[in-house]
Parts: C-alpha cells; sequence; structure tokens
C-alpha cells in the first residue's frame, strides 16, 4: 500500500505512528523490491534508522516537523555525508559525499527519513535510465519498460511505495517525462529557486533540483521545505518562497490555460492523443479557459539544449581526472592518466556530450554554436512571456508516448526527441511539473502504462502552478484509478 | 654587424594576490604557509557539486586598485571559466574573466629616480582564483617532466588573484621596475594586497620586444615567466633585450615563444612556442551571476586621491623633497603617515623629508623600531622646529634625538633645561670670534695671505670656545666679515 507524504507527516506528527516503524516497513519493502525494480543503488539503512529514531524525539520533544518520517529517496547526483554518491558512473562508484546537498539537508531538517540513493542516467545525461552504469531500473508499470530518465531511480522508488518523496534534478526534463512514465507527480521549479549547492552538475545553468512523489500535495509539501536562497548557491533567488502547501485549489474558474500551437498532437499515436485531448477537456470542464498560444522558436529547442548542456557539461565533469578522488587509472604521466581514467570511468553517452560540448566552445566555432544556441534561448524565453500575457499557465504533453521497451531508442538522437516538449521550459528556466492523465496500452504492451499531462508557469509562479495542477488532480483522479501492475511482482 | 640602434617595447603582465580574510570563492581562510591542504573546503577542492559564491571584498579590492589608476569600471561584468588540465587546478578549470573585465584601461605613472616622468596605460585588471601549488620530486629540475611523485597543496586555490595587464608602453628594464612598484605602493597603500614576490603574492610575465630606434611597429615579442624579484625582472628584461639584439644583428629572426628566467645563469630559455597554445574554451561560468554595479556603488568604492601614493608622491616632489627621499617615504606606509602629521605641524615638507630619512631612519635602522614608533609626532615637530629656528645645530641634534628616542621627552624642554641652545646672539658671537683672532695671530697672518682654507680651523676655534652652542653660520659669516676687514 502506497502512502502519500502528507498522510505520513500526519500521523507521525500526531504520534498515531512511530518514524521508526514507518521506516521500518519502508527498508523491509525496498530490500524485498528493489532487487527487481533496481530504483535504489545504495539503502542507506542505518542512517534511516538513526534519522527515524532522532525524528521521533524531536516529534516526542513537541516539534512540528512538515516532513516527518517521511521516506525519501535522494538521486544519486545528490551529497549526502558519509554516503556512496555515483552519479550512476563508474568514476565515481566509490566516492562518498563529504557534505550534504543544501535541498537534502533541508528535506532532513523536516523530517524526511533518507531511505536510499536512486539510479539515473550516468550524470543525469539521458531519457530512460538506461545509461547507468551502474544498475538497471524498471518502471513498476512494467518490468519490461524504461521508468524513463534520467531521475528514473527517484520515479520508480515512489511508484514502487519504496519512498513517499523523492528527490530529482531536471535540466531538460530529467524529472517531468520520468515522472509522467511511471505515474507520479514530477515538478521542476523555476531556475533559482531551489539550491544546487551539493547537487553534482551536468549542465549549470540548465539544472534544477525538484520533488517528485504520488500526488500534488506532497510535492508542494517538499517543494516548500526546499526551496530558498541558500548563501552556498550564488545563482539561487533571494526572492520570498510563499508556501504552496496550503494554496491548493480544487476548481480551475477563472484560469487561463494556454495550448500550444505549435505542439502539433497529430504526430503522436492515436490513444495518446486522444488522452491528452481528453486532459484539456478536463481541464475545460473543471472551469479553466482554454486559449490558443504560439511558441514559434519551441522547435529549436532540443537544437539549442544539445549545444549549451554539452558546453557547460564539457566544462563541469572536467574535474573528474583521477587526482583527487574517484577512480584513476594511472598511465606513465599525468596527462596519460587523465586520459585512461576518463577513458575508463564515462559511458559512452557521457562522452558523446564531452566531446559536442568541447567541440562547440572551441576556438572558431564558439560563436556559431554557443552564441547562437545561446541567443535561441533568449528567443525561446521571450516566445514563453508573450504567452504568458494570454495565459496563467501552458498545458502540454510531457512526453511523447508511454514508457518504451528497454533498448528501444538505440540511435541517440531519437532518445533526445524524448525531451522534446519539455526542453523549451528548461532553456527558459520556468516551473513546469507533470501529472497523470491517463492511461494507454500500446500494442506491445500486456497492461495500461500511464502519460503525463505537463503544465508550465511564468517564473515563479509556483504556487499558482501547483494550486491549477492539484485541482486537475482532484477533478481527474487518475492515478488513484490504478496502481502499478508490477507492485504484486515485485512484492511491494 | 650594423650600427643599428634598437628601442625597447615591453609590456607587463602581473598578479596579485588579494589580502583577504577569506577566499575567492569560499569561506576558507585566505592565509601564506599554512600547512599543506589544511585551508581547504569542498568548494577549492571541486568537489563534485561544489558551487563558487563570490567574495564581495575581493570584488571591491579589484575596483579600488582600477578606480586608483582611473581606470573605467563598467555597469556590467562576468566571471568566465578558462578550461585547461592540470593538477594543481581543482576542477580543471579556473574561473577568470575574458572578454568583460571588472575593470579596463587607466593609466600608470611613476618617475624614474632621474626625476623623468613616465606612465604605461593599463589595458585592464581582472579578477580570478589562484590554483594550488605543485611540488614534484624526483627530477633533477624540480620540474614535472621526469619526475617521480607531485605534491599538491591546495591552500592557495582559490585564493582571490587579481591579474593587472599593461599597454606595451615600457621602453627600459628601469621602466618596468618603476612601474611594477608603483603598482605595488599602490596595492599596498590600498590595503587590497601585501604584494610580495617572495610569497608569491605578486607575480609577473614581461612581454618584450625591439625595434628599430625610431620605428612604429612592434617587433615579435617573447614572453619572460619565472621572474621572482624586481631584481630579476630588471636583469631578465636587460638580458632578454640583449638576446634579442644581438639575433637582429646577426641577421636572425625572432620566435615568438614563451622564455623562462634562469637566475643562476642570468639568461632566458625557451619553454614553449606559440604553436602549443591552449584552446582555452572561455565561456560564462553559469554558477555565477554577473556583476552589476550603479555608478553609486562604484563611487562609494573610490579611493581619495590623498590617500593615494602617487598623489603623495607628486605633492612631496612639488615640495622640492627629493624623487629619491619621496619614494622611500611613500614605500613605508607607517613613515609616510607619520610624515604626512609631522609635515603639516611643520609647514616644511623637504626639511621634514630630509630629517626623518636621516637620523631617524638611522636609529629605525639599528634598533629595528620604525620612525614612528621611535619618535613621537611631537618630538619630530620640535626637533625640526629647533633646527630651522638655528636653535641647534645638527650635533646637538643627534644628542637630543638619541636621548628622545623611545622615551617620549619633548626635545625643547631638553634644551632649554640644559641649555643647549645655539648662541645666535650676533654681539655674543662676535665676542668669541674677537678672543679667537686675537689668540690665533699666525692663522689670521695666512688667511690674509691667501691660505683661506685656514677659515675652517678658526672656525673650530670659535665653536669650542663657545662649548658647541655657537650659530656655525653666524660663525663663518663673522670671521669673513673680520678677516676681510682692514686690519
Amino acid at each position: 500500500m502506497r502512502r502519500t507524504a502528507a498522510s505520513i507527516a500526519r500521523s507521525v506528527g500526531r504520534g498515531e505512528a512511530g518514524a521508526a516503524e514507518i521506516t521500518e516497513e519502508i527498508l523491509a519493502l525496498s530490500e524485498r523490491a528493489n532487487p527487481s525494480v533496481g530504483a535504489y543503488l545504495t539503502i542507506t539503512a542505518d542512517l534511516a534508522r538513526a534519522h527515524a529514531r532522532r525524528v521521533d524525539e524531536r516529534v516526542a520533544a513537541g516539534e512540528s516537523l512538515p516532513l516527518a518520517g517521511v521516506p525519501l529517496a535522494v538521486k544519486d547526483n545528490m551529497c549526502l555525508t558519509g554516503t556512496r554518491t555515483t552519479c550512476a558512473s563508474k568514476i565515481l562508484a566509490d566516492w562518498t559525499a563529504p557534505y550534504t546537498a543544501t535541498a537534502v539537508q533541508r528535506l532532513l531538517d523536516a523530517g524526511a527519513i533518507p531511505i536510499g540513493k536512486t539510479n539515473l542516467d550516468e550524470f543525469a545525461m539521458g531519457s530512460s535510465c538506461e545509461n547507468s552504469a551502474l544498475g538497471v531500473t524498471r518502471n513498476p508499470w512494467d518490468l519490461e519498460r524504461v521508468p524513463g530518465g534520467s531521475s528514473g531511480g527517484s520515479v520508480a522508488a515512489v511508484a514502487a511505495g519504496m519512498a513517499a518523496i523523492a528527490t530529482g534534478s531536471d535540466t531538460g526534463g530529467s524529472i517531468r517525462e520520468p515522472a509522467a512514465f511511471c505515474g507520479v507527480v514530477g515538478f521542476k521549479p523555476t531556475y533559482g529557486r531551489i539550491s544546487r549547492y551539493g547537487l553534482i552538475a551536468f549542465a549549470s545553468s540548465l539544472d534544477q533540483i525538484g520533488p517528485i512523489s504520488l500526488t500534488v500535495e506532497d510535492s508542494a509539501l517538499a517543494y516548500d521545505v526546499m526551496a530558498g536562497k541558500d548563501p552556498f548557491d550564488a545563482t539561487s533567488v533571494d526572492l520570498v518562497a510563499d508556501a504552496t502547501a496550503p494554496a491548493l485549489r480544487d476548481d480551475l474558474k477563472g484560469v487561463r490555460v494556454g495550448i500550444v500551437r505549435e505542439f502539433d498532437l497529430a504526430g503522436l499515436d492515436a490513444d495518446v492523443r486522444a488522452c491528452y485531448e481528453a486532459a484539456y477537456k478536463d481541464l475545460e470542464r473543471l472551469g479553466a479557459e482554454l486559449v490558443e498560444v504560439s511558441l514559434p522558436t519551441a522547435d529549436y529547442g532540443v537544437a539549442t539544449y544539445y549545444l549549451i548542456a554539452p558546453a557547460e557539461c564539457s566544462s563541469n565533469l572536467a574535474r573528474f581526472d583521477g587526482v583527487r578522488y574517484g577512480l584513476r587509472v594511472d598511465g606513465p604521466d599525468v596527462g596519460a592518466m587523465y586520459e585512461a581514467t576518463r577513458a575508463a570511468g564515462f559511458g559512452p553517452e557521457v562522452k558523446r556530450r564531452i566531446l559536442i560540448g568541447t567541440h562547440a566552445l572551441s576556438s572558431g566555432y564558439y560563436d556559431a554554436y554557443y552564441v547562437r544556441a545561446q541567443k535561441a534561448r533568449t528567443l525561446v524565453a521571450a516566445d514563453f512571456a508573450r504567452a504568458f500575457e494570454a495565459c496563467d499557465a501552458i498545458a502540454c504533453p510531457s512526453a511523447a508516448s508511454a514508457a518504451f521497451r528497454f533498448n528501444a531508442k538505440s540511435d541517440p538522437y531519437s532518445m533526445y526527441l524524448m525531451d522534446y516538449y519539455t526542453i523549451p521550459m528548461s532553456l527558459a528556466g520556468l516551473p513546469a511539473l507533470s501529472v497523470p492523465c491517463g492511461y494507454v496500452q500500446p500494442p506491445d504492451a500486456s497492461r495500461p502504462l500511464p502519460l503525463g499531462l505537463q503544465l508550465t508557469a511564468p517564473a515563479f509562479a509556483e504556487r499558482a502552478l501547483l494550486g491549477i495542477a492539484h485541482a486537475y488532480e482532484a477533478g481527474t483522479r487518475h492515478a488513484a484509478q490504478m496502481e502499478p501492475a508490477g507492485l504484486a511482482e515485485v512484492g511491494a | 654587424m650594423n650600427g643599428q640602434t634598437y628601442e625597447a617595447v615591453i609590456g607587463i603582465e602581473c598578479h596579485v594576490e588579494l589580502r583577504t580574510e577569506t577566499k575567492m570563492f569560499c569561506g576558507c581562510r585566505n592565509v601564506f604557509g599554512a600547512e599543506p591542504n589544511t585551508n581547504v573546503c569542498p568548494v577549492c577542492l571541486g568537489m563534485p557539486g561544489a558551487l563558487p559564491v563570490p567574495n564581495r571584498v575581493a570584488l571591491e579590492h579589484t575596483i579600488r586598485a582600477g578606480l586608483a589608476f582611473a581606470a573605467e569600471i563598467p555597469a556590467y561584468s562576468k566571471f568566465d571559466r578558462k578550461n585547461y588540465f592540470y593538477p594543481d587546478m581543482p576542477k580543471d578549470y579556473q574561473i577568470s574573466q575574458y572578454d568583460m573585465p571588472i575593470t579596463s584601461g587607466g593609466v600608470v605613472e611613476y618617475v624614474l629616480d632621474d626625476g623623468t616622468r613616465k606612465s604605461c596605460r593599463l589595458t585592464r585588471i581582472h579578477l580570478e582564483e589562484d590554483t594550488g601549488k605543485s611540488t614534484h620530486g624526483g627530477s633533477s629540475d624540480g620540474r614535472i617532466a621526469g619526475s617521480a611523485f607531485s605534491l599538491v597543496d591546495f591552500n592557495r586555490a582559490g585564493v582571490p588573484l587579481m591579474e593587472c595587464v599593461s599597454e606595451p608602453d615600457i621602453r627600459s628594464a628601469a621602466e618596468a621596475v618603476a612601474f611594477l612598484e608603483a603598482l605595488k605602493r599602490t596595492f599596498v597603500a590600498l590595503g587590497v594586497s601585501d604584494v610580495k614576490m617572495e610569497e608569491g603574492s605578486l607575480r609577473c610575465d614581461a612581454n618584450v620586444s625591439i625595434r628599430p630606434a625610431g620605428a612604429t611597429e612592434y617587433g615579435t615579442k617573447t614572453e619572460i615567466k619565472n621572474m621572482n624579484s624586481f631584481r630579476s625582472v630588471f636583469r631578465a628584461i636587460e638580458s632578454e633585450i640583449a638576446r634579442q639584439e644581438a639575433i637582429l644583428r646577426d641577421g636572425g629572426r625572432i620566435v615568438q615563444e614563451t622564455r623562462g628566467w634562469d637566475e643562476v645563469t642570468g639568461t632566458t630559455h625557451s619553454m614553449r612556442s606559440k604553436e602549443e597554445a591552449h584552446d582555452y574554451r572561455y565561456f560564462p561560468d553559469p554558477d555565477l551571476t554577473p556583476i552589476e554595479l550603479t555608478p553609486a556603488e562604484i563611487d562609494r568604492m573610490r579611493p581619495r586621491a590623498e590617500d593615494l601614493p602617487q598623489h603623495m608622491l607628486a605633492v612631496l616632489v612639488a615640495e622640492n623633497v627629493p624623487v629619491k627621499r619621496a619614494h622611500q617615504i611613500v614605500d613605508d606606509a607607517g613613515l609616510a603617515a607619520f610624515y604626512r602629521s609631522v609635515a603639516a605641524k611643520t609647514k616644511a615638507p623637504a626639511a621634514t623629508a630630509n630629517f626623518l630619512l636621516a637620523d631617524p631612519a638611522r636609529l629605525a635602522n639599528e634598533s629595528g623600531t620604525p620612525v614612528h614608533e621611535g619618535l613621537s609626532e611631537r618630538a619630530a615637530v620640535e626637533l625640526i622646529q629647533l633646527v630651522a629656528a638655528g636653535t641647534i645645530g645638527s650635533k646637538t641634534l643627534k644628542a637630543v634625538l638619541e636621548r628622545v628616542w623611545g622615551t617620549g621627552e619633548s626635545p625643547a624642554e631638553i634644551v632649554e633645561r640644559e641649555g643647549l641652545a645655539q648662541v645666535s646672539d650676533r654681539g655674543a658671537v662676535e665676542a668669541y670670534v674677537r678672543d679667537v683672532l686675537a689668540a690665533q695671530g699666525k692663522s689670521v697672518a695666512d688667511y690674509r695671505a691667501g691660505k683661506t682654507n685656514v677659515l675652517q680651523f678658526l672656525k673650530g676655534q670659535v665653536m669650542k670656545t663657545s662649548g658647541g652652542k655657537a650659530d656655525p653660520v653666524l660663525v663663518e659669516e663673522l670671521l669673513k666679515e673680520s678677516l676681510s676687514a682692514t686690519p
């Protein structure tokens, strides 16, 4: 039985259940289910028990903790003191973090219990979790399918009930696409809302931490805890983040929802298209006014993203050189050591992006690639700004399909296109989330698979965004209708 | 061989470690000489996930340094990443500034010892982070090539570093040193850096080329590195100019390259040629937001002209303080402040400078106590005034100075109490002169016969008779008067 963070925090806060007891249940479930699902790379049982004891003491002492006893899964590209933090890469396979990421620390301070570190595409580069060098994560709805990525382990952990809240990181869709694939809520706040300190960088100007949960309310609870200025992250914004959880609404009266003209659904499979069209109708039924908006440059999103993100990654990943930490493969001199270490430590997709990015930044190409991509990025942001003159939020698919089978996307470019609907929001730095919006059963599937509706709001309008998502969720209850079919098989 | 004369064209690039409590992008202490790898944290070690946060004081130091030389401070500047692999650079990129430095332009003015005024334009001053420090073991020359192992100390990694780049306005080794000294005294006066070459808080490279005298085109330049004192800067540039001249005289061509200065052999040697130059792949650092400044913020950071050494130097020179003395005063912050307050009271700048740099400077040297601590302001003022008024002579000055050094006693009171005042009364001195001339008939006759050098002997006799108190100037004047009078 999957439980929401809100219900756990409520019962622990009222003394109806102990954090220690809930933690033992979740650890037992995780020990049973994780070998099949592969959500966790590391289960931090001792740390979880220690935190649970501490939370029970704090609650007993009368402290009010918004996430008391809530089992937390931490994506393994976020530092947690004393735990192995791998980025699902051989180059960090044995690295123990000496400090804790700010966002994770805030969740722990609020009473969350760290159950483990979750799998991801290596260094968060991928859309299926298949680029992990350290393990396979399976979609709890169908174990033959990918969970999506890069936050595949985090969404699988929440979908399988191995955590009530998971942290994800989203650079071009890495929270939203897997959340859609696994039928959970995945929320990427505005760039700068949540500190990146302790998040191992992929593309710094795009990376953003966000919550993954069963419900919109849970995401709001976790977001409220994580959001806010951090003196350790110069790009975190110094704006008051009003608590969003109390502002959740149940109807959409007076809300204008933009439907993007350029996001033509005609190219999608008929049942997928029907599902999204039904979702738009539901928005209308709940009181929203649908308006057509235009994002003329959205089509350039993927191309733009695949210059900026690799450029930043080529620099961010330079530090994995075998000198101070992580894998070292010795060579006759320091240059040979670098080459041998990086050749052995990085997987093919990471190497591909480092090469693309190195090329895009190199002398003679910088203006043609990196500078042009930055200009395109400005145009994408300007498109959104114009669109938001006519609407309060934009609705569109989180992904073009439901979860696919392993090895279905062997050519990198077809994988890159998985983020077609999520990349423009990342380029513009906007808050966006995926909320379950129904199910489809592709011909090659033996059971229904979830789809996600993506909702996007203007920068720093998280409160409005979560409110709209909550109203949609309450008015449709897609997630509540079905549980992942794989749960019984894996003993969850 | 030909008789062509050449002109050197020199530009300087120097790195100045800023004096701040903490490093450029983290909270680690910025101190020299700590145990290796003790002032480090996830940020300056380039740990996965760590992020830089700029040090506001370092930004202000750099802006103040620029403003001191009338540089322009743009309203908008940014940090960039300079990408290259090196074991002592934790992130394998250096946070620096590429095309939008925090200060641009400016002029450094300086006076050579012979009084010639020169100036050199600054291209820019930008802010960056220092690297760690490598020590290579097991090789003959301490270089990485052929070494058996390398040790890295990251205490210096992330220390704020200003890079100052000059235009090629410098024409000699002596000017290069004068330029660096001008930078140094300004940075020290502003408190932005200790500027100690021996501790590496000032490191400098020189771009050197030569061209036929009168030519307007630049010759091919070489970049000289590894100079670790002002003296080695001077020697290295002289040596490089001579090397280039010899090549051109022999009909050869200069190769554009980086050359290392060897202190022992006194020559430069080739380190790498331009073809091996890196592609640093600069791009704006996405972890840092742009630096935006309002005119009001910039104005608040502007140093007051009177606090700048070049201003004080100009004032001193205008007040007829000799250039060398003026530099000596300005280069010693304690002495400079002391000089300023003393000169303000004596209203005699040159006399004050001459006084402070003579006997008090000697005493300071011998005792290890700086002048402004050995001597009270009141004592200095009184001594200068006693001399200026003719109340005491140089001998009494020395004696009284030694008594008040470190005691705080009043020289005027000592002179008064002990009757050390010079006798300047014309009548009294005339009486001494009369007595001596009466007793020294032979010398008087010698003088009148043309042996004028006996005057000094006679003067000594008068001083002796007066117990050393007669005003020597007046003594000489009256002696000459009496001796030239018809007997």
